[in-house]
């Protein structure tokens, strides 16, 4: 192709340029408001440059909405064109591009930017610590996924999205079969996100381990943060076989390696194999966390503590190693002898086990609870029916001789949608709702909240139930249409119709976020929920140094037992507090990340290597300056603590 | 740290590069680091292994590896470990001098290395034809062997930035960590050397 040709969309379509000129008026809006309103300088010293771990948390949750609206998008455009059969809203080529970048953007930039951006800001007020442990990187972290999330959003619009699904299979995803730039675009952005979160794994796992208030052993965390250590330790260990997956594929598209193509030796399967090394324990990267949430707001609105602490460890523990062993499952149908689907059938159903466990656990932390129906709550009620039928379908999957009846079936989507939905993004908007306070000092509405819920829920099982009946009479995914006798277009439409519903849902988050930050009350104390965890004995909203004291802990609940046992959490006088100082050499790097990976994207060397140059020039930077942080004096933290609680 | 730890013998704590908090959090943030790090290699050995055989009638490994070259190289390499660690030996004992010097060898001996190995990669490709693209065995070698070269490469002008930075400021509680966490970097590297050496090498000449 012609060096410029490449820059073109190779499918272009109304929709498209209507984009590309939204995204350029967007664009215009935001640079003209941010002079207009002089903010430039604010943003730059207070966010973009900022090492504080609630400030990239909250930077990651608008991230995280912000994917979530562009892959919501891709979804509603995917059910409109299979809502009647043999419809022509989008032809296969679009269908295809649609599909791919729903699957990523929702699993790579949405779900895990959420799940950081929760781990992000809870963790180190659970654990009592100043910030995380490597306080700068974590900003990099932050400004590598965002730069990778932008460079994966610009193939929409220059050069055309990737189309193989967001598994990318080879020979699919190679040169041959696929054209145009756009799983360039997969190969690079996703790299330089993985980096960010990689980096993530490293920080969180060194603060878990090493900046716990005195007094809380291992066994003393809370929950959430225990799923945070182990989700950390299932990234650093997963993560890695991704990064050589995905630097595979870019060598074989631009340098014309041979991994991966069916010509000169190259394995296709291998593809396949290290995908889903990464991809099986990925899922469980994106569960955890929400066990982890749930766990901490099931007690709280059940008013009992968590039943069975030990073994709620314990299975998390199990079910990350067990994902390690299990990848095989996802492509049963593709060529394994017999013993080794057998092996891979058998340890995939024993990670019911684990799972099952902690439902049990749950349902004993509920049993004579008197609950409080909030709506934190609400999706935790909602995700153990839900989440159970999701994970049942998947052991059905998971026996290999049936699954060549389900696999690659709207089947397959129910499962995964079932367990993802209710797992993940209820657990995200759960969590939001219950941390809201600690964010920004006021509430979500409750009453928008429960209608919130319901559209999601009612939504989540509309959209996804109907396949299960639709793939188990043969309809295929990723078809971009079907014929009138096969009888799928009930089904279809019904599923359009949930899908409907879940984007009513969502609007209606964002529109709850909007009224409370009108109308909500701001003098809501410290504790509004009667909560029980670490985070919740300092203010709401959290001052720059989280604790004025460092507290002394004894158990899990330990701020339910300075309420309720008298346990003293604070003792001593105010010290000198040591902060990190702000920088903005990681969002520069960040910045040389996405030039270089557009310029690889184009196979524009000249830029590439001078970016990489760049980079290294970054590093070195580092190691060269004198950066010893600031320290906040005694007087401005009692100015501080005065005025915090003077507000209330 | 926000202030200058710089040490004399008397105030030198046993482990300087634990004796902060920052030096700890560096400590094993930097060893589940080299856990990613052996992850990332594990999956590039294992590319190795689906794809050696897979030649496209080019040549096999057995035709092509001199081991005398790879001997030499794996002395080098293995050497330059030891001698970093005469280095930090004398970081332990705060003499700063002679951990200077012992890392400028060290850096010299990975230098002699990454030499051979662009001399080795020069020569199958000049008299082999074998390159990244002429076969999937092609591309698995240069993969492996690159990304280790890559590391090496990297490691060596991490120790000279941190020889050029610290030169006039001695040994203090703020850079014993960043000395010491190279030298288990450095020694990762040479970990994984042997594997290359045992399953890309030896194998591949038996086999
Ligand atoms: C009891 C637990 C689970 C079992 C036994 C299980 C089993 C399976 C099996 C066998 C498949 C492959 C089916 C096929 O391709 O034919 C599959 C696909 C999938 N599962 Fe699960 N699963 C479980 C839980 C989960 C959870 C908790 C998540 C996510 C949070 C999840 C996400 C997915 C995804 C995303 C796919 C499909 C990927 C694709 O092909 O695009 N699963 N599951
Ligand atoms: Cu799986």
């Amino acid at each position: 192709m012609d060096f410029f040709d490449r820059f073109a969309i190779p499918h272009p379509s109304p929709v498209i340029y209507a984009s590309m000129v939204a995204i350029g008026l967007t664009v215009i809006a935001i640079v003209a408001g941010l002079t207009y309103f002089k903010k430039w300088g604010y943003l730059w010293r207070e966010w973009i440059t900022t090492v504080d771990h609630k400030r990239i948390g909250i930077m990651y949750l608008l991230s995280a909405l912000l994917m979530l609206f562009r892959g919501g998008v891709d979804a509603l455009m995917m059910r409109a064109q299979t809502a009647v059969p043999e419809n022509t809203l989008l032809d296969a080529q679009h269908y295809n591009e649609i599909f791919t970048t729903h699957g990523v953007v929702m699993i790579i930039f949405m779900a895990m930017a959420f799940i950081i951006a929760l781990m992000n800001f809870v963790v180190p007020l659970q654990i009592g610590a100043r910030d995380v442990a490597f306080p700068r990187l974590n900003n990099l972290s932050f400004w590598l996924y965002f730069m990778g999330a932008m460079l994966f959003n610009l193939s929409f619009v220059i050069g055309g999205s990737p189309s193989a699904g967001w598994t990318s299979y080879f020979p699919l995803a190679g040169n041959e079969f696929s054209e145009s730039v756009g799983t360039n675009y997969y190969m690079l952005a996703i790299q330089i996100s993985g980096i960010g979160t990689l980096m993530t794994g490293i920080n969180f796992i060194a603060t878990i381990l090493k900046m716990r208030a005195p007094g809380m052993k291992l066994m003393k965390m809370p929950m959430f943060t225990w799923s945070a250590l182990i989700t950390n330790l299932i990234i650093v260990f997963a993560f890695p076989v991704l990064t050589v997956a995905l630097a595979m594929g870019t060598m074989d598209r631009l340098f014309g390696s041979n991994f991966f193509t069916t010509t000169d030796g190259g394995m296709d399967m291998l593809w396949a194999n290290l995908f889903w090394v990464w991809g099986h324990p990925e899922v469980y990267i994106l569960i955890l966390p929400a066990f982890g949430i749930y766990s901490e707001i099931i007690p709280t609105f059940a008013r009992r503590n968590l039943y069975g602490y030990k073994s709620m460890v314990a299975s998390m523990v199990l079910i990350s190693l067990l994902s390690f062993f299990v990848w095989v499952h996802h492509f049963f149908t593709m060529g394994q002898g017999a013993l080794v689907n057998s092996i891979f059938s058998i340890s995939t159903m024993a990670i019911a086990v684990p799972t099952g466990i902690k439902i049990f656990n749950w349902l004993f932390t509920l049993w004579k609870g008197k609950i409080k129906f909030t709506v934190p709550m609400l999706y935790s009620l909602g995700f153990l029916p839900i989440f159970t039928i999701g994970g049942v379908t998947g052991v059905m999957l998971g026996m290999s001789a049936a699954d060549y009846q389900y696999h690659n079936t709207m089947f397959l989507v129910a499962h995964f949608h079932l367990v993802i939905i209710p797992g993940v993004v209820f657990a995200m908007i759960a969590g939001l709702t219950y941390w809201w306070p600690k964010m920004f000092g006021f509430m979500l509405n409750e009453r928008i909240g429960k209608w919130t819920f319901w559209f999601i829920a009612g939504g989540t099982c509309l959209a996804f139930f109907p396949m299960f009946i639709s793939g188990l009479d043969g309809q295929a995914r990723r078809m971009y249409t079907y014929s009138e006798a096969t009888g799928f277009g009930i089904w279809n439409m019904l599923s359009f119709i949930g899908a409907l519903g879940l984007a009513a849902g969502f609007v209606l988050l964002v529109y709850n976020i909007y009224y409370s930050t009108r109308y909500a009350s701001r003098d809501i104390g410290d504790d509004p929920w009667d909560a029980r965890s670490l985070e919740w004995a300092t203010h709401n909203p959290v001052p720059e140094y989280n604790f004025a004291i460092t507290p002394q802990v004894n158990s899990s609940e330990a701020f339910w037992d300075s309420k309720k046992n008298g346990h003293t959490l604070f003792k001593g006088d105010y010290k000198e507090i040591h902060m990190p100082n702000n920088s903005g050499v990681p969002f520069i790097m960040s910045i040389i990340f996405f030039v270089l990976g557009f310029a690889l994207v184009f196979s524009m060397w000249i830029v590439a290597i001078v970016s990489l140059i760049g980079i290294f020039a970054c590093l070195a930077h580092r190691s060269f300056e004198k950066d010893h942080g600031h320290h906040i004096s005694v007087e401005e933290i009692e100015k501080t603590e005065a005025e915090m609680r003077g507000a209330k | 740290m926000s202030h200058d730890h710089s040490l004399n013998p008397e105030t030198m704590p046993h482990e300087p590069e634990k004796a902060t908090l920052e030096g700890k959090n560096k400590f094993i943030g930097f060893w589940f680091f080299l856990g990613g790090e052996t992850v990332l290699f594990a999956s590039l050995f294992g590319t190795y292994l689906a794809l050696h055989n897979s030649t496209a009638g080019g040549p096999a490994g057995n035709e092509l590896f001199g081991l005398e070259l790879v001997f030499v190289m794996t002395i080098l390499l293995l050497t330059s470990s030891l001698t970093s660690v005469y280095a930090i030996y004398h970081m332990k004992n705060n003499d700063f001098g002679k951990m200077t010097l012992w890392f400028i060898i060290t850096i010299i001996l990975g230098f002699g290395f990454v030499g051979c190995e662009l001399y080795e990669f020069h020569h199958y490709i000049t008299e082999y034809g074998f390159t990244f693209r002429s076969s999937a065995f092609g591309s698995a070698f240069y993969a492996l062997l690159g990304f280790h070269g890559g590391h090496v490469t990297f490691g060596l002008f991490w120790m000279i930035a941190l020889l050029i930075r610290n030169a006039r400021r001695g040994l203090n509680l703020y850079n014993a960590p960043k000395f010491y966490i190279w030298s288990l970097y450095w020694h990762f590297i040479d970990v994984v050397w042997v594997f290359i050496f045992t399953v890309v090498y030896l194998m591949g000449k038996v086999g």
